[in-house]
């Protein structure tokens, strides 16, 4: 876990400054925002747009952001009891933190591996982002580095391993070929926004699809 | 909007959206369905991404070297090669055919 941690940092530095971002900002979004897809997206959409893009940045971020509440919700009776414990376990709340203690059942060994998880890549993810961060500075020219594609190769090994279902992989591709679609008649960022809401209605409705077949 | 607005603003919001997660009380969040929103909302999310990340430019459409390397990180994702040789051998790709003049 700890290599495959250090490679998403130093991309995640790398492709931050190519899109724009001095190191400093880079590591700020690492140390404070620690969210990876979030942090993807964030700099993905300025990359495509610029500073005019940030409110789409932003509003990117967030939404990939949401899934953390629901980590957060069912990590609430595994970090510790007393409430300085949840403040501070908040900011480790993670996929991995999240599914490494759910994948234990015993109390204890939940919150251990909660604890570990979320703390050790929070101080991986930091360092390979500064790493990251100085390559992607002193690299210059990316296009020629192919880093512009490397980008669209990381988004698409973070949303992989979440298209198990049929309902998942809809609405993933729904949402590719919206955005496709929409590029040329929208502000950079906006059509991301628009194909998750497009995508989650065919979500809605393949999955009551499904049901009904499942019934007949 | 400065980049460092722009920055601490989402930060702030993600870290926020963590802390939430804690206070809400026991049980408001834990339907099934609400789980389910927030973890299509992801995959949404990403789809677009992936797709704006490999034909956008601007406002423009451009199929360029960046089309060839997502189809080899497909493929390399199926065979379930770790991420580092994904995202690797993806930039490869598209600097190599750049490098040979193939493609933009």
């Amino acid at each position: 876990m700890s290599v495959a941690t250090s490679a998403y940092g130093v991309s995640f530095g790398a492709l931050a400054v190519a899109a724009g971002l001095g190191v400093w900002q880079t590591c700020v979004l690492s140390l404070l925002m620690f969210t990876g897809g979030s942090q993807f997206a964030f700099i993905g959409v300025i990359a495509s747009g610029g500073l005019a893009a940030a409110p789409s940045a932003i509003a990117s971020a967030a939404l990939l952001g949401v899934r953390n509440v629901a980590y957060a919700v069912r990590m609430n009776a595994v970090v510790g009891l007393s409430w300085w414990h949840r403040i501070a376990a908040a900011q480790f709340t993670i996929d991995e933190s999240a599914a490494v203690a759910l994948a234990h059942t015993e109390p204890r060994a939940r919150r251990i591996g909660f604890w570990v998880t979320g703390l050790g890549i929070y101080l991986g993810w930091n360092l390979a982002t500064l790493a990251g961060a100085l390559l992607g500075d002193v690299l210059g020219d990316v296009r020629a580095y192919g880093l512009d594609a490397a980008a669209a190769a990381a988004f698409l090994a973070l949303l992989w391993p979440r298209l198990r279902s049929r309902q998942a992989a809809a609405v993933g591709v729904a949402a590719a070929v919206v955005a496709g679609a929409l590029t040329p008649w929208l502000m950079p960022g906006m059509h991301v926004l628009i194909a998750a809401v497009v995508a989650i209605l065919v979500g809605r409705f393949v999955g009551v699809g499904a049901r009904e077949e499942r019934t007949s | 909007m400065t980049m460092w607005t722009a920055t601490l603003l989402a930060a702030v919001i993600c870290l926020a959206l963590k802390v939430v997660g804690y206070l809400v009380p026991a049980g408001w969040l834990e339907h099934e369905r609400s789980v389910r929103i927030a973890d299509l909302l992801t995959v949404a999310l990403l789809g677009a991404l992936v797709a704006v990340q490999t034909v956008g430019s601007g406002m423009a459409v451009v199929l360029d070297a960046r089309v060839p390397a997502v189809v080899v990180a497909g493929v390399l994702l199926r065979l379930r090669a770790p991420f580092l040789v994904v995202v690797v051998v993806a930039a490869a790709v598209a600097a190599l055919l750049r490098l040979v003049g193939w493609t933009a």
